[in-house]
């Protein structure tokens, strides 16, 4: 069979005129560009043009030029906050106003409160408090019955405001655990110890408890109590009980005694406004440590 | 258009094609760019910047160091959600000593641009140390060993200096009691009015890490409580134009 005679290719037969350059007898094909791609590019044009006068374009002396629309993300933000503030605006005065011990009693009230007060918290305190408000090692458990500060709701209020040992607010709760290893003698240190030890029924030393009883009322009871039951005005913990902010164990104890505690907690008045505190004070008032 | 049927001239001679497209290049790096040096918009002034002082200096090297910029940003964007979380949203000016700039794009841990006075000094020790201790579904790695790591002034005055050759006001008081200054932040029983005098009464001073000696967690903590803390945000207006 003899093969069909080869078709010469399709665009010889169109007879595009070349460019009239000729390399070693290679020509080049002056094809017009594809009709796609020349309207894109002018359509391109044309939106480029659209958009130096409809957005921010061109610098001039001091700014650029500010284009028709008014763009801004500046204006746009702010737009944005106020239109949520408004929203909220009636209710967040009527909070901001209302005593925090009588915000229960208003049930529009308490609604927004613990919702906008759980928000507060996921925000700007589970860092430290953890995200359920248990807490670390460290940052007090919220959920317990246990309180530095007390735990009332208004003692809340005031701790969230002004924050603890907080060197940005004058008004911050104070109150000082000592590291009692530059004041106490060795055996003092070891006996006083025991003698907290000895508050849980734990196996403490015996002989040192009593000795330690006279350096406890001697030294420490002015801040815990005689009772040993704390003391919420200079944020002195109870001690009688199995709740350890800075852990129980007659190691952990011996550390805190010997070189003191002095946990921080920022004033929040800087950063959040006043409904937002009632609102994360109710929040934490109702975690179910509050008294 | 008779010019314009001359390109061929330019297409025959590379030279020529090199010359006229790094002209071409200039003139458009030339007005993206300079503008940027003289638009009111990029050189807003806002009161309160300082440079850093020699702790926080030292600190924010540490902080580069360890690349903590791989997943922290240093940028509030200007959005509602970002204004809510983190604060006021960052202007130029807040990182106008900063070389390099700590903006960043990439989020695997917070924005750090406002971290300053939102957490204790004892959380930022913990944190570091074990981050998951505090912060249980964190991937944070753990950089405990900074506590270890002491540090001495031993180049400060030229780290200080390297930074005004940068562009950072650094005056030649400043260069000459950076020593003195750096020890003096660390240390709560120390003089502190040449450092106040220089750097302003609201520098942070105390022991950061709560352990004797300064230690590179000191200067990271140091520096970390200072981000976003000196322009007062209750006295700035901006203007919404820009």
């Amino acid at each position: 069979m003899t093969k069909a005679p080869r078709k010469a290719p399709k665009k010889e037969q169109k007879q595009v005129e070349t460019t009239g350059h000729s390399w070693d007898g290679i020509e080049e094909y002056n094809n017009p560009l594809p009709r796609w791609w020349l309207w894109t590019f002018y359509g391109c044009i044309v939106f480029a043009l659209g958009y130096m006068v409809a957005y921010p374009a061109w610098p001039l002396l001091d700014r650029a030029t500010p284009g028709v629309l008014g763009f801004s993300t500046r204006a746009d933000v702010e737009k944005e906050i106020k239109r949520f503030e408004e929203i909220n605006a009636g209710i967040e005065k009527k909070l901001a106003e209302t005593d925090i011990t009588e915000v229960a009693q208003d049930p529009e009230l308490k609604h927004y409160a613990s919702q906008a007060g759980a928000a507060v918290f996921r925000t700007w305190c589970i860092q430290c408090h953890g995200a359920g408000g248990q807490g670390a090692k460290g940052f007090p458990n919220l959920l317990d019955d246990e309180w530095l500060w007390g735990g009332d709701i208004e003692n809340i209020h005031t701790t969230i405001t002004h924050g603890v040992r907080s060197e940005a607010d004058d008004e911050t709760r104070t109150g000082e655990m000592p590291a009692w290893a530059d004041v106490l003698e060795p055996d003092e240190l070891l006996a006083v110890v025991e003698y907290v030890l000895s508050f849980n029924q734990r196996d403490a030393n015996a002989k040192l408890v009593e000795a330690g009883k006279v350096v406890f009322e001697d030294n420490c009871s002015g801040c815990h109590g005689e009772d040993a039951k704390g003391n919420i005005d200079v944020g002195a913990p109870n001690l009688t009980n199995a709740i350890w902010l800075y852990g129980g164990t007659r190691e952990d104890i011996m550390e805190t005694v010997s070189h003191g505690r002095g946990g921080v907690m920022p004033n929040w008045n800087a950063r959040l406004s006043e409904a937002d505190i009632k609102a994360v004070a109710f929040y934490v008032h109702g975690l179910g440590g509050g008294q | 258009m008779a010019l314009i049927d001359k390109h061929g001239v330019i297409e025959r001679n590379a030279t020529l094609l090199l010359i006229f497209s790094f002209i071409v290049v200039t003139i458009g790096g030339l007005v993206e760019i300079v503008p940027l040096f003289y638009l009111q918009n990029t050189i807003e002034k806002v009161e309160g910047m300082r440079v850093y002082t020699p702790l926080e200096q030292t600190g924010r090297n540490i902080y580069i160091r360890e690349g903590c910029y791989v997943c922290h940003s240093q940028m509030i964007r200007p959005m509602r959600d970002e204004v809510e979380r983190y604060g006021h949203y960052s202007l130029a000016a807040e990182s106008m000593y900063d070389h390099p700039f700590q903006w960043g794009s990439k989020r695997t841990g917070p924005d750090l641009a406002r971290v300053g006075g939102r957490y204790s000094d004892q959380w930022h020790v913990d944190h570091l140390t074990n981050p998951q201790s505090v912060v249980p579904e964190s991937v944070m790695p753990k950089y405990g060993f900074l506590k270890k790591r002491m540090i001495e002034p031993e180049h400060i005055e030229e780290l200080l200096a390297t930074y005004r050759a940068a562009g950072d006001p650094y005056t030649d008081d400043m260069i000459a009691h950076a020593r003195e200054d750096f020890l003096a932040q660390a240390d709560p029983d120390a003089d502190t009015d040449g450092l106040f005098e220089r750097y302003g009464e609201k520098v942070q001073v105390r022991n950061f890490d709560g352990e004797p000696g300064i230690s590179e967690m000191d200067a990271l903590i140091a520096y970390l409580q200072m981000l976003g803390t000196l322009v007062d945000f209750s006295t700035f207006t901006p203007d919404a134009s820009r």
